[in-house]
């Protein structure tokens, strides 16, 4: 080998791992659908109010005259038996969904990667004792618990989604423990140790960033999780509290016209399946992007 | 073996005082208590006769006497009372347990049967339509909500065909007996059975393919068609025997999703098992069935965990426990 080509492959630009995820994750075409999707949701979630071409929480007796009306011109996705727009109501469920789904998530990182980092990192006792009280949390049947929790709670949005995540941290925190345990034996952590890089440092610049791509993959496939939560609790009448519209919600008033309204049961679960098989479908192909060795 | 299952036990008690006191504390939190339940009509709401009700029930000692007092009461096997119904907590679970029960191992059957063909199918043909078709068919069956599965089949197999009961689990205008009578159970059974099996069914076709596949992958496979097994000896006798290992663990494993789809399911089909019976006790806040609800689902959950490693050892004399 010249020294030419030696310099050459040193000086040219490398490739960001980035661009191989994105290389490999466009192969997948369902999952790039389903992120297209999402794409369209965000902005409903977002836009919402300026979006809903009624106030959800209007109410048109004299249009309904106590029964469900179905999809017209006007009202695209029908009305419920209280003449509400369905499709404006629909809006504003995607909205809760989307929001505690990826809230929860967001805390439930918080705990897991904390609780997993000092695991894995400190090891011994405090990884035992952690570890123990993983235990615990896993032994517990947690939705029925959250569906007392939701009963006490009776109130806000916000400790809703912060208990579904105080519930749901484990996997999370068992993942990161077990890349920590298998990256702490690694030569490029015993040249930091060697070098003296403090440790508050070697978690965060060396040991998190590597262990980034599992923990994508289980938060985008724990979304779908905590969505179906919030909605199984609204359906069972525990979740979102009122006049707020919440897809779970819908399902449940949906419940009396099962036989003659059709739209009022076959709207808010279309939607729940599609976002959470589009989240699914996306941690199908972070896992395939995001892990060099499967790339084909 | 014996000494691993008996120290896995002795660790399980710790594990339980602990989510006994994360759930008395959740209750002690929730608003209302027992003293609400035994108000005199005739002297109503008279603060002075609460206070007495209170005293008489205990309610009026720190919250730890009052844990410590329930743990030993449930140690010694008493229970208590509904609040509801004023039977004996022991007894309201006797009579929905088994038929939690039945329903739960009918659906792990059923997942059993389905998803493991699937997920052979799925590692013979892969990267075949077939493989992508099943592959696709059980991420949505993991997506579905089971409440909008259960309305589903509801509505065309109850609603509109008529073909089972939507609710329940005895035809009540009939007096079976003997063989019509289990026949009548079984076909009440059906539909639940089948909402509660949805998850299983996909998620474990799944680990049935990738077992399958990492099995085929094998040096002994490659032996056993270099000697020139046959293709369906080389499948059938070498190959799925050890991929089938994996799989079993997987079933002592889903009894926490068994248990969470219970709570659902049997609400939506008026199962009279131990989930409907919890979401009951919430409603209605009927706090000693509430904690003997979330108690027995964790020894449940704790049993299936242990029965998971234990089934493991058991299939594969390469894992040994000390």
């Amino acid at each position: 080998m010249s020294d030419q080509t030696l310099s050459v492959s040193l000086t040219a630009e490398p490739t960001p791992q980035w661009k191989y995820a994105w290389r490999q994750f466009r192969r997948h075409k369902l999952a790039l659908a389903s992120a297209a999707l999402l794409l369209v949701l965000s902005i409903i979630t977002v836009f919402a109010d300026v979006l809903v071409p009624y106030d959800p929480n209007a109410i048109d007796a004299a249009y309904a005259r106590g029964r469900p009306q179905p999809p017209t011109y006007e009202h695209s996705f029908g009305t419920d038996n209280y003449g509400r727009d369905y499709l404006s109501r629909a809006m504003v469920g995607v909205r809760v969904s989307l929001v505690v789904g990826v809230v929860a998530v967001v805390f439930q990182l918080v705990i897991g990667v904390v609780l997993g980092a000092a695991a894995g990192y400190f090891g011994g006792w405090v990884d035992n004792l952690l570890m123990r009280i993983t235990d615990v949390f896993l032994s517990i049947p947690s939705f029925f618990l959250l569906l007392i929790i939701a009963g006490v709670l009776e109130g806000t949005l916000l400790a809703l989604i912060f208990v579904i995540g105080a519930l749901n941290w484990m996997t999370v925190a068992r993942l990161v423990r077990a890349e920590f345990l298998s990256l702490r034996e690694r030569e490029f952590v015993m040249a930091a140790n060697c070098i003296g890089v403090p440790g508050w440092r070697l978690v965060t610049r060396h040991l998190l960033p590597n262990a980034l791509a599992p923990i994508i993959v289980a938060a985008t496939l724990s979304v779908p999780y905590a969505i179906l939560t919030e909605s199984a609790l609204s359906f069972l009448g525990r979740g979102v509290p009122p006049p707020h519209a919440s897809l779970g919600k819908m399902l449940q008033e949906a419940q009396p016209w099962l036989r003659t309204a059709w739209w009022m049961w076959v709207v808010p679960g279309a939607i729940i399946s599609a976002i959470v098989l589009a989240f699914n479908f996306v941690g199908d192909g972070l896992r395939d992007a995001l892990d060099p060795r499967l790339r084909r | 073996m014996t000494r691993y299952v008996i120290r896995r036990l002795i660790q399980a008690i710790p594990l339980l005082v602990a989510v006994s006191i994360l759930t008395f504390a959740i209750v002690e939190i929730a608003p209302g208590d027992a003293s609400q339940m035994y108000i005199d009509p005739e002297k109503g709401t008279d603060p002075a006769y609460l206070e007495q009700v209170r005293r008489s029930l205990g309610l009026d000692q720190p919250v730890y006497v009052r844990y410590l007092a329930w743990l030993g009461k449930t140690l010694s096997g008493d229970l208590g009372f509904s609040f509801r119904t004023r039977r004996p907590v022991a007894l309201e679970i006797g009579d929905r347990l088994p038929n939690t029960l039945l329903l739960g191992g009918a659906s792990l059957l059923l997942s059993f049967l389905v998803a493991v063909p699937i997920g052979i199918l799925s590692a013979l043909y892969r990267y075949t339509l077939l493989d992508y078709v099943l592959s696709t068919l059980a991420l949505v069956g993991i997506s579905l909500p089971v409440f909008w599965f259960a309305l589903l089949l509801l509505q065309v197999f109850a609603i509109q065909l008529n073909w089972f009961p939507a609710v329940g689990m005895h035809d009540v205008r009939q007096q079976y007996e003997g063989a019509a009578a289990i026949l009548d159970v079984v076909h009440h059974m059906v539909l639940p059975t089948i909402v509660l099996s949805l998850a299983q069914m996909a998620s474990w076709s799944r680990y049935q393919r990738s077992a399958l596949l990492e099995t085929l992958g094998q040096d002994y496979i490659r032996t056993a068609r270099a000697k020139g097994a046959r293709e369906r000896r080389v499948i059938g006798l070498h190959a799925l025997r050890n991929a089938m290992i994996p799989m079993v663990t997987l079933i002592g494993l889903a009894v926490p999703s068994i248990v969470t789809g219970a709570f659902i399911t049997e609400t939506i089909f008026g199962w009279p098992g131990m989930g409907r019976l919890g979401v009951e006790a919430v409603n209605g806040r009927d706090y000693p069935i509430i904690m003997a609800v979330t108690m027995l689902s964790a020894v449940l959950i704790i049993v299936g965990n242990l029965l998971a490693d234990v089934a493991y050892a058991w299939a594969d004399p390469r894992i040994r426990y000390e």
